[in-house]
């Protein structure tokens, strides 16, 4: 009488198995499915509030902030963009300047993606195609950019520019900024120049085309998207760039850049908050713009080889 | 490129000589602004640091003299605050980066199935990491702003604090929770949330892609096999994750351990932040010592080499990597 009974047991057990499982399965992706929701929440807050509060503070008068500091949303009828045209105007009229910071910007960070740009190319492309004395090593150089700390490279070069007397001057950053972003942009158009099919330049090759011609009608226009976005990743390097515009350029006010006049005149309490948050938000806005212009490009020109693990 | 084409090269060896030339000759002007301004600079500093330079006296005194001495590191390690400064950076760096990895996994797993607006979702996860640095940390510092910010704002109003939290300015508060007293360090906690709130975006694009590219027929193995849900997540998704995570984590410290810009932004290096990075710039300006600055930059990349190399040798990180 024991046998059945045991399969009436076995049989009992095989059907609550796959249940319990079933249930489980369900319990947790309810679950999941909500803090996902929750999640999503969360972070949409924490990264783009601060954003907002940014926009906010800009267009609000000074005397209504320090009344209701609280306040997330504000009446339209409040809304007010002098802030705007002071922080732009320069110091002779009464504004702050950041004009100038913009225009010092600017060029330090065009010419600094013309630069990088430049060299980047002969070098990305030497790197993915030819096979030369010491090409795995190069590596190892471009090592020491990321290893060693800005403020370790600062000093020397504080020194070596304040000799030569380019300290003020704006070639000197343009030259650091170059040789800083380096690492990152031949690793960028490397992994184009690889993909451009051999066969193309073999052909051309074969045609009589020299190494350069090569390079300029074939290679660089068919790499050209990469190549934009690879610049305009290091035209906002350059822009956001803190320590070496502090280091250099801090003595002359003529000669700030963006972050520079931003942070020095963060610190003065001459200056009304809402009117540096204009400030804040003029420095914020075309980074975002460029970023989100290129988003596809440079974030698959970044993580290339991140799939592989 | 065939194999064929491969050995009719190997076979030929001017034009592998003509390639190996032109690949020198195209490679050497990266090469060789790398060498000036970057290579150059950190042995020059070796020999900074030996020296006795100062900012006042730097246009009269020659730039080699051949005095070198061990004064500067004395100086500096002796120095009061010294030691503080680097646990503050060791904990700053483990903690900072430890919370940054973990919320931009939190991030990649949430925006990892397709729903609508995902790439809206996705491109402001990306906000904190491509904004100007100085623009961010301004936004902060009014956030939490004793009298203009709103984090104090609404914990005066909603929260019932009290009094205003001076989240950059205080040094420690002591906490009571069911009777223990804890002393937070107010301003540290308060550099590490924002070096975890903004770095995070950069830990999630690459867990993300990671995350993407996993073959599906493991988990979907495991699902068949009765794997919930956060057992599939445990035992089938993150041992796959955590080759990119060892990567991050190096990488993540290194950059943190080096972190100048965020810190003096935020608080100047005051109320208990200081780290090495701070301190080297308050030798190089406050002070004008350039010997100096240049000894303590030497240690902070010496301690960091040391750290990795430790890091490196762990059972841990060879089996992760």
């Amino acid at each position: 009488m024991s046998r059945p009974s045991l399969a009436q047991g076995q049989g009992v057990r095989s059907v609550v198995i796959p249940k319990t499982g079933i249930s489980r399965e369900r319990v947790e992706g309810r679950i999941l499915a909500v803090s996902k929701m929750v999640g999503i929440a969360f972070f949409l807050i924490i990264t783009l509030l601060p954003f907002y509060y940014m926009f906010m503070l800009s267009v609000r008068p000074i005397e209504r902030l320090a009344r209701d500091p609280g306040a997330l949303f504000i009446p339209l009828d409040q809304i007010t963009f002098d802030t705007y045209t002071e922080v732009l105007r320069s110091v002779r009229d009464g504004g702050q300047g950041f004009i100038t910071f913009i225009i010092n910007s600017g060029i330090i960070a065009t010419a600094s993606v013309i630069l990088a740009i430049a060299l980047a190319i002969p070098g990305s492309y030497a790197i993915s195609r030819l096979d030369f004395f010491g090409r795995r090593k190069v590596h190892y150089l471009f090592l020491a950019v990321y290893l060693f700390p800005a403020i370790l490279l600062a000093i020397p070069l504080f020194v070596f520019f304040s000799r030569v007397g380019l300290r003020g001057s704006l070639f000197g950053l343009i030259l650091v900024y170059a040789s800083q972003t380096i690492p990152v942009t031949i690793h960028m158009l490397r992994n184009y120049f690889e993909a451009v099919p051999e066969s193309l330049e073999e052909a051309a090759a074969v045609d009589g085309a020299s190494r350069l011609q090569i390079i300029r009608r074939i290679s660089v226009p068919l790499a050209m998207p990469a190549i934009m976005a690879t610049g305009l990743f290091v035209f906002m390097i350059a822009w956001n760039e803190f320590l070496f515009a502090l280091l250099f350029l801090v003595d002359r006010r003529e000669s700030w850049t963006v972050t520079l006049g931003l942070s020095q005149l963060a610190g003065s309490i001459e200056v009304p908050t809402t009117v540096l948050m204009a400030g804040a938000v003029i420095i914020t806005a075309p980074i975002l713009i460029l970023f989100f212009l290129t988003e596809r490009l440079l974030v698959e020109g970044l993580t290339a080889g991140a799939e592989k693990g | 490129m065939t194999g064929a084409a491969k050995t009719a090269r190997r076979r030929e060896p001017t034009l592998e000589q003509r390639e190996a030339r032109a690949g020198l000759a195209l490679i050497s002007p990266t090469v060789i602004i790398v060498l000036a301004v970057v290579v150059a600079p950190i042995i020059w500093t070796f020999i900074i640091a030996f020296q006795d330079l100062r900012l006042r006296t730097l246009g009269q005194t020659g730039l080699f003299p051949l005095e070198f001495s061990l004064d500067n590191f004395v100086e500096i390690v002796t120095a009061a605050g010294f030691v503080p400064a680097l646990t503050t950076t060791i904990v700053y760096s483990l903690v900072g980066t430890t919370l940054a990895i973990a919320l931009g996994l939190a991030a990649a797993l949430v925006v990892r199935k397709p729903f609508r607006g995902r790439t809206l979702v996705r491109g402001a996860m990306l906000l904190p990491y491509v904004a100007p640095v100085v623009a961010v940390t301004f936004v902060w510092s009014i956030m939490l702003d004793p009298n203009l910010g709103i984090i104090n704002a609404i914990g005066q109003d909603v929260l019932g604090w009290r009094e205003p939290i001076p989240f950059l300015s205080q040094r420690s508060a002591t906490w009571q929770i069911l009777g223990f007293q804890f002393d937070v360090p107010v301003a540290l906690v308060t550099v590490i949330v924002y070096q975890a709130w903004r770095y995070f975006p950069f830990a999630f694009l690459f867990l993300l892609a990671r995350l993407q590219a996993l073959p599906g027929d493991l988990d979907e193995a495991a699902r068949v096999d009765g794997a919930t849900p956060i057992q599939r997540f445990r035992f089938i998704t993150l041992p796959q994750l955590m080759g990119v995570i060892a990567l991050l984590a190096v990488l993540r410290f290194i950059w943190t351990f080096n972190e100048f810009d965020d810190i003096y932004l935020l608080t100047g290096g005051g109320a208990g932040t200081e780290v090495v990075s701070v301190r080297v710039y308050e030798y190089l300006i406050g002070r004008g010592d350039l010997s100096a600055a240049a000894a303590l930059a030497l240690i902070l990349a010496g301690l960091l080499a040391v750290l990795l190399i430790f890091y490196f040798r762990s059972p841990a990180a060879r089996s992760a990597i």
